[in-house]
Formats: C-alpha cells, sequence, structure tokens
C-alpha cells in the first residue's frame, strides 16, 4: 500500500497526508456530500482524463484519446461535464484551418483527484482494520 | 498498446467488495498516470531503421569518389531516413488513435524542422566554402538541437538523445580528418539505434 501510495505521489500528485477514516470521509466535488464519493470523477474516463492531466497539466485532445481509448463524443461528452464542474479548463483554438483542443487540470479538479484518492485509500484501511480486528 | 482496463475485472460476475473496488480505481489511476507519462509521438522502431541506413550510408561514404559524391551519399540517407521517420510517426500517431501533425507528434515536427533546415542551408554554404569537414559536426549539433527541443514535450529519453547527438556533434568538429565517416557511424547510426530501442521497448513503440 505504502509503495503504491509512493508511486502515485511520484506521478503528481502529492499525498502528503494520511488518509482519513472511512466514517470522516466528505467529497471534495460539485456533486458530493458527505459519505459519498465524487461520482464525478468515480467514472471511469472522467478518472482518467482527471489523471492523466494531474501528471501533466495540459493535454491535448487527441493524446488524450489515444490514452484513454476512446471515442471523440465520448471523451467530449466526459471533458464537457468536468468543464462545467471546474475541474478542467478546455482551450480551443485553430492551427492552420485545424481546430485543437487542450484540456487543462484547475487547482479544484487536482483537490478533488486528492480527496478521491483519500477515499478510496480510506476504504480499504477501514476494510483491512475491520478484518484484523475480526 | 495495453490501455488501463476500463472496468472492474469481472463486470457481469459475483458482486465485487468495496475494498476491491477501491483497489481496482487506485490501480487504474496508477496505470493512467504512467502510460501518460510513457507514452511519445518519437517513433523507436523508425529510430533503429533510421540507424540501420545511417551505418549502410557510411560504409557506402568511405568509398565515395568525391568530397561532392559524399555529401551526395549522406543527403541521400538523409532524405530516405526522413522518409522512414515520417512513416514510421504515422504509423505510431495512428495506432495511438491520433493523426501524424496533432499534439505531441506536431510539437516535435514543429521544434525538429527549423534546426533541419538551417542544417540544408549550411550544408550548401559549406560545400561551396569547401569546407566539408565541418559538415559532420554541424549535422550532428542542429539535429541534436532539434531533438533537445522537440522532446522538451516528451518523456526525458527524447531530449538525452538529443543531447547525446549534440555531445557526438561537439566531438566531430574536433576530431581529426578522415574520422568524419566514423563519427557519422557512432552518431546518426549508433545514438539512433541504441535510442530507438529503448523508446520501442519502454515508450510505445
Amino acid at each position: 500500500m505504502a509503495a503504491k501510495r509512493e508511486s502515485v505521489a511520484r506521478s503528481g500528485v502529492e499525498m502528503d497526508r494520511p488518509p482519513a477514516p472511512l466514517g470522516s470521509i466528505t467529497g471534495q466535488g460539485a456533486e458530493a456530500g458527505p459519505l459519498e464519493l465524487d461520482r464525478l470523477i468515480h467514472e471511469r474516463v472522467r478518472l482518467g482524463i482527471v489523471s492523466a492531466l494531474a501528471v501533466n497539466g495540459t493535454m491535448p485532445f487527441t493524446d488524450l484519446r489515444g490514452l484513454l481509448g476512446t471515442t471523440d463524443g465520448n471523451l467530449s461528452a466526459h471533458a464537457r461535464r468536468l468543464e462545467d464542474a471546474g475541474y478542467v479548463l478546455c482551450h480551443k483554438s485553430f492551427e492552420g484551418r485545424t481546430p485543437h483542443t487542450d484540456f487543462e487540470l484547475t487547482p479544484r479538479g487536482r483537490k478533488a483527484l486528492r480527496a478521491y484518492l483519500d477515499h478510496m485509500e480510506a476504504i480499504i484501511r477501514a476494510t483491512r482494520d475491520s478484518e484484523a480486528g475480526a | 498498446m495495453t490501455l488501463p482496463s476500463p472496468r472492474l475485472r469481472a463486470p457481469n460476475g459475483p458482486p465485487v467488495a468495496l475494498h476491491d473496488r477501491a483497489m481496482d480505481n487506485l490501480r487504474y489511476i496508477r496505470e493512467t498516470m504512467e502510460r501518460s507519462q510513457s507514452f511519445t509521438a518519437v517513433p523507436g522502431l523508425g529510430g533503429v531503421l533510421m540507424g540501420l541506413i545511417a551505418l549502410c550510408a557510411s560504409l557506402v561514404a568511405v568509398r565515395a569518389p568525391s568530397t561532392v559524391a559524399w555529401v551526395a551519399v549522406w543527403m541521400g540517407a538523409a532524405i530516405v531516413s526522413f522518409a522512414v521517420a515520417v512513416v514510421a510517426m504515422s504509423r505510431k500517431a495512428r495506432s495511438a488513435g491520433g493523426k501524424l501533425l496533432a499534439g505531441a507528434g506536431w510539437k516535435f515536427t514543429w521544434n525538429l524542422t527549423p534546426p533541419l533546415l538551417v542544417g540544408a542551408l549550411l550544408t550548401l554554404a559549406l560545400t561551396r566554402a569547401g569546407a566539408t569537414q565541418l559538415l559532420p559536426g554541424a549535422w550532428l549539433l542542429l539535429y541534436g538541437t532539434g531533438v533537445v527541443t522537440g522532446g522538451a514535450f516528451s518523456v526525458r529519453v527524447v531530449p538525452l538523445m538529443g543531447l547525446a547527438f549534440m555531445l557526438s556533434g561537439a566531438a566531430a568538429l574536433f576530431v581529426p580528418p578522415g574520422w568524419e565517416n566514423a563519427i557519422m557511424a557512432a552518431g546518426f547510426g549508433g545514438l539512433h539505434i541504441v535510442f530507438g530501442i529503448v523508446i520501442w521497448r519502454r515508450h510505445g513503440g
């Protein structure tokens, strides 16, 4: 577990505090409430977008699509939801006549990913604690 | 290309325990982060082929009857290598679901092109001035500069490869006459092959 935490931290997300106990976990996202997952980034494609942007800061649409193995429409729809929540910024431009789209992770998005990681780790820790106590 | 697993191992199987789901999510995040770091538009296999072309060119160039013929051999090798690079980059971009001149591939090409154009101009000028002994150094330095600047947006091995080209170019400026083909073979041949294999094995092909 420790190795996993270090690996994720090296990849661009600071993990500078221990996971909170399961009972005290609260979501940080726009759609999350107490004891709820941040469902906005719980979905796999959106979780992939936020994770990749946590490492690179900014990524082109085409690179994200190749990385996540998804379609144009699917990536656009999920990115739009993240954009609406203020987790990512979408920069559109033209290179000649070709439209070019870059996505950038916002501080709010980074905070949401960090909270999500804490939440996942708290679940694992709580399960192991309960198994050890049984 | 191994994509991060898009869903849990047994979506239609028995219920998945909460902590198993959490571990799977953490694994997915880690895999996605690692993959987003490790991908580069620079084609490793294409680099190996370019290296082999350079080695063949050095064998031909050493028998060139004149200086102009020597320059022509290396120019021919450069053109063939350029074609190989375009095809290899295009194939790699397609395999990642993108286009050749988009995203990381576009940035790399955009940064590599100006030094290559300067190299072509210097080739003409130095050949006319009869200073062809300076060409290997100029070619390696300019190519390395382009790879370093283009690789600034890529994985670490790419700018390192550019730096290695620049160092070999600096050495080429000071080697004794007669070593031109050896330094060209070591630089454009050896470095392309070594770094090409590393990129091929570790960074998406």
